[in-house]
């Protein structure tokens, strides 16, 4: 069955209802609802990033009200990985590894130039040049580091995201899809650099179409 | 504390047999450094920790230099007098040699019990590629371990006598020294929306179509120079 068929309420009916005191939701509304408002991050940091994201979970910027307040230990029971900093060569197979310990659904927030792109270290001999070549990324928060402020940006985002999910038919994310692979191959140290440079599965290099020289 | 010429001239005396030598600083710091041979750089390590008046007992940093092979130009000037009686003529005579490069380890010490420092050691290898061994000084100072891991690790100098020599930073697979200037990284290019210097050359071998502006296209800011 169609899941729209079956929609007679439209969303702006509902809302209607709902200044009129009658509440009317669907199972994929509060589902979503749920998950949205209990991302909890997997306590990991890597460079200076790592201090603004602890610091966005102290009182003064406070996460704890976008309910992203437990940080846990332990991969197996942490939805979102913030990748807050720098991630070397010989660091990034075990950023993997933890990524493919997190159970489903998981989340991940590129924070920071370095996370993005390899940020002021791009060109250096052991620096990765964006964690995005072996993890999919849901957010990209800029910034060098970016401010508290930011990651909670980046947090709201992320909930708007989840809130949108669809949980059935060809739009539902990967989790729920039989057909799509929730692990991510970790890379092998070679000689010079990781062996694949990237995932290709996951990314390939941008590339520019640039005009003929005449 | 005694100056660096003094500690040297207090070591020749120690040490007859060692040819020390000072490395001037030109920079407004002026920290003289000595250049300590290798057969005698354990022994002369320990005098410097254990004498009296110096106690230097705190390695605070070990870092490591990479002198490539360099052209030297020597230019002789001779006064050739000139046969028939004229003002005699000034002869250039220019010789071309390579002066071979080494790898040289900088250690800088402190003496935490008298308060005073830094003296710098330097020690320099026989060559870039096979006689790269120098005395390890973790014996000496404790605090050398992982700095001397790290100049094996970056710039390949062996340490004799290091209780742990394995590679810090690096993975233990890798291939090569990155911090020698001779050092290829893997050609791992990614598009760039402004390169310039190195990643703007790597971008014209990524991109080899790249034309170069036509005059009518360049846009000229105030007294800047047009956009390459």
């Amino acid at each position: 069955m169609d899941m729209n068929d079956a929609t007679i309420i439209t969303a702006e009916q509902r809302d209607d209802l709902r200044r009129h005191g009658i509440l009317l939701t669907s199972m994929e509304e509060l589902y979503n609802w749920g998950r949205s408002h209990s991302i909890w991050p997997l306590n990991f940091g890597l460079a200076c990033c790592a201090i603004e994201m602890i610091a966005a979970s102290m009182a003064k910027f406070d996460i704890a009200r976008f309910g992203s307040e437990v940080f846990r230990p332990s991969p197996r029971q942490a939805d979102l990985l913030i990748v807050s900093g720098t991630v070397t060569k010989k660091m990034a197979p075990q950023v993997v590894r933890l990524w493919n310990q997190m159970p489903e659904p998981k989340y991940c927030i590129a924070m920071g130039a370095c996370a993005i792109s390899g940020g002021p270290f791009k060109q250096g001999y052991n620096v990765l040049k964006g964690i995005d070549r072996f993890i999919p990324v849901d957010i990209y928060i800029p910034g060098c580091p970016p401010r508290p402020e930011a990651l909670l940006n980046g947090l709201v985002q992320l909930q708007q995201k989840i809130r949108g999910q669809a949980i059935a038919g060809p739009d539902a994310p990967r989790h729920l899809r039989s057909d799509q692979s929730c692990d991510c191959d970790v890379p092998e140290f070679g000689e010079h650099d990781l062996e694949p440079p990237h995932n290709p599965a996951i990314w390939s290099a941008p590339t520019l179409v640039r005009k003929e020289a005449p | 504390m005694e100056t660096a010429e003094q500690i040297r001239d207090r070591l020749l005396v120690r040490f007859p047999g060692a040819d020390i030598a000072i490395v001037a600083n030109p920079s407004p710091s002026a920290q003289t450094s000595l250049l300590l041979p290798a057969p005698h750089a354990r022994d002369i390590a320990g005098w410097l920790r254990d004498e009296r008046s110096l106690q230097l007992d705190s390695c605070s940093n070990v870092t490591g230099i990479d002198w490539p092979d360099k052209e030297v130009v020597d230019t002789v000037r001779t006064t050739v007098a000139d046969p028939a009686g004229g003002p005699a003529k000034i002869v250039e005579q220019k010789t071309k040699r390579i002066q071979p490069g080494c790898l040289e380890v900088v250690y800088h010490l402190y003496s935490v019990a008298l308060k005073h420092g830094p003296v710098i050691l330097r020690l320099r290898t026989g060559n870039r590629s096979d006689a790269v061994s120098l005395p390890s000084l973790t014996p000496v100072w404790r605090s050398c371990e992982f700095q001397e891991r790290e100049v094996y690790d970056l710039f390949g100098v062996i340490f004799d006598g290091h209780p742990d020599l394995r590679r810090i930073l690096m993975w233990d697979g890798f291939q090569g020294h990155p911090m020698r200037r001779d050092y290829v990284e893997p050609d791992d290019y990614e598009w760039e929306p402004t390169p310039h210097g190195e990643v703007l050359e790597k971008a014209k071998k990524h991109y080899p179509t790249i034309a170069p502006p036509a005059a009518a296209d360049v846009v000229v800011h105030n007294g800047g120079a047009p956009n390459p």
